[in-house]
């Protein structure tokens, strides 16, 4: 009936399933479906978010309380142990900073239980799994976007720099964005084989969250460590939050060694952590 | 109804509706019907037959399916370093499905029986390309339902139509096809204001009619059902017989697992029947459920198939 009048093209179908050695699915029919499936994605993540009741007021405001009350914290914790008077500049910095490093941190920890609490999705329905990482990545940006206008407010009181350079700060957010995905990716397969690794998760990020320029400055990490501060290239989010710091509160043009260093690591981690993702993928149904 | 937004599939209603009189045959009582009405409604329904040379719609070629699973409920880092202290092996294997073989040319409706844990939902995960066989081959001609009944509803804190629409965009669809099927599955499912309602606030049996209308609702050229068609009352089981007779005319090929040995007879004309991944037999339905039952009856051991 259907097919009568057209020329029998009996494998114009067909699909075959097939063992797959431990390798990456053939990539152009791979991201040809991701992209079509998006969509899926981004309301995946928006209903997750309404069942959490993010999208309603008392919602929006806690998503805000939550950072925030740790960024004061923080502040009067550098307050106490620097022992000296931070004024609203440092304030404003480690408001600034906690919200995107929250950002960064909610990304990989929702995106690595992506998987695992994928269920009965993830075993009755083929699709592009990498979807599932992406739509927490989704998630956790828009969380992060009411924490904007309160960061704006404490850039205010700080007397922050007005400059054309602010909206180049995107630049940094977004591949900060790429660099949660590949994490995201990474963590959500890992915890596919450890279940466990939710748990140590949260110490990682806070020790993630020391060494990086969020409660401090680079500036003070140079003039305390010297030569050895070149290292700190070498934590990916050295560069990509200090970018951002610089050009959205103090008005400075990052190094160009900041450029390439966070380019780098954001397309190292998302390239990496995909293919790790990708390579693994076809195994999950049989370990859910 | 049958939808057509915008789907690659050239049947018409019209067509679909051509044949008449299933409903009495099929609307019957469900369970047990006398064999030879169950084999006068199949006569009537028309039905899609093999073009000559055409290549079987399925066909699955000594499959295996083995499932990991761990000593442990879960896997942690903390069982990987004691076991590793005691120098066990992590995983525990389990065969769901144990090289089997069979061809669905066009036009076939399969049942699949078998007993609980049999492989039958595994075998049908692998079909829809969920599950990668662990060693065989599965050829697939034609767009399928992955929609597999249990794959709406995983999320009890969205509502029914929040949990269709999920299922459908990952399945492909586009937004504005995904809303308009929608609909038309609040409507077939008669399940009133609880499809905006959150699915935890589901009977079980609203569940499934839901369940059901959602996996005929998305326009598959092969139609997956597992364990669906229990669904709810008996005045829903007519409506949903009904519907099937409809699809089987208008479909590649037709999967049904069930429970309801009645149901099997009165709508497949292929079946199989499994028995801890194992294809115990592939033959008519009247034939394979008979083995069954009496394979119940008697038990597994005292059991040959030269009994028969
Ligand atoms: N996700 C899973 N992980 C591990 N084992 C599973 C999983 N799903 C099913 N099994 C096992 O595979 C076998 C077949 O299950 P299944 O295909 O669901 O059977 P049926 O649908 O015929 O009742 C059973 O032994 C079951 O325990
Ligand atoms: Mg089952």
């Amino acid at each position: 009936m259907t097919t009568s009048a057209t020329v029998p093209d009996w494998d114009a179908e067909l699909q075959v399933y097939e063992p797959h050695r431990a390798g990456i699915p053939p990539l152009r029919p791979y991201f040809r479906d991701l992209f079509q499936r998006l969509p899926f994605a981004a309301e995946f993540s928006r209903s997750g978010m309404k069942a959490a009741h993010s999208e309603t007021v008392f919602g929006q405001l806690w998503l805000v309380l939550n950072p925030l009350m740790l960024a004061l914290v923080y502040f009067l914790l550098v307050n106490v142990i620097s022992q000296s008077n931070a004024g609203p500049e440092a304030l404003a910095r480690i408001v600034g900073g906690i919200f995107i490093f929250y950002f960064f941190s909610g990304a990989v920890s929702t995106g690595a239980g992506s998987v695992t609490t994928g269920g009965r999705l993830i075993l009755n329905m083929a699709f592009p799994r990498l979807l599932m990482p992406l739509a927490a990545v989704r998630t956790a940006f828009f969380r992060f976007l009411p924490t904007v206008p309160v960061y704006l407010v404490f850039h205010i009181i700080a007397g922050g720099a007005w400059t054309w350079m602010m909206p180049l700060g995107l630049v940094f957010l977004g591949l900060l964005t790429l660099f949660a995905m590949g994490m995201a990716a990474f963590m959500a397969t890992v915890q596919v084989y450890f279940r466990d690794a939710s748990s140590f998760l949260p110490y990682f990020l806070r020790i993630w969250l020391y060494i990086s320029p969020v409660l401090w400055s680079p500036e003070l990490a140079e003039s305390r460590f010297g030569h050895y501060a070149k290292l700190m290239v070498l934590n990916p989010l050295y560069s990509l939050i200090g970018g951002w710091t610089d050009l959205t509160l103090n008005g400075v043009m990052p190094s160009a060694t900041i450029w390439i260093a966070a380019t780098s690591w954001a397309l190292v981690a998302l390239v990496g952590g995909s293919l790790y993702f990708l390579s693994r993928e076809r195994d999950f149904a049989v370990r859910i | 109804m049958i939808s057509l937004s915008a789907s690659d599939r050239s049947t018409s209603v019209s067509e679909t509706k051509l044949e008449p009189g299933v409903q009495d045959a099929t609307g019957a009582v469900q369970d047990s019907p006398p064999v030879d009405e169950a084999e006068k409604s199949r006569r009537k329904t028309p039905k899609q037959t093999p073009l000559p040379g055409e290549p079987p719609t399925v066909s699955v070629q000594d499959v295996t399916i083995v499932y990991r699973t761990t000593f442990e409920k879960v896997p942690t880092f903390k069982s990987a370093i004691v076991r590793l202290g005691r120098g066990e092996r992590a995983v525990r294997e389990v065969e769901a499905v144990n090289h089997v073989s069979f061809d669905v040319p066009r036009g076939t409706s399969l049942g699949i029986i078998g007993a609980n844990g049999a492989g039958k939902s595994t075998l049908m995960r692998s079909i829809a390309g969920v599950l990668p066989p662990t060693s065989g081959r599965i050829e697939v001609r034609g767009k399928i339902s992955s929609l597999l009944a249990l794959g709406v509803g995983f999320n009890g804190l969205l509502s029914g139509r929040e949990n269709v629409i999920l299922g459908g965009l990952a399945a492909g669809l586009s937004r504005d096809q995904v809303e308009e099927r929608a609909r038309e599955v609040a409507e077939f499912a008669e399940i009133g204001e609880f499809m905006d309602l959150p699915m935890r606030t589901y009977s079980s049996g609203m569940y499934q009619r839901l369940a059901f209308s959602v996996s005929v609702h998305m326009d598959p050229d092969i139609l997956l059902i597992d364990e669906a068609l229990s669904a709810g009352d008996a005045s829903f089981k007519v409506k949903a017989s009904e519907k099937m007779s409809e699809l089987m005319s208008s479909s590649r090929a037709m999967f049904l697992v069930s429970h309801s040995l009645g149901s099997i007879e009165q709508m497949c004309d292929d079946c199989i029947w499994m028995h801890k991944g194992k294809l115990m037999m592939h033959d008519s339905p009247e034939r394979c459920i008979s083995a069954y039952t009496k394979f119940l009856k008697v038990g597994e051991d005292a059991f040959t198939l030269d009994d028969l």
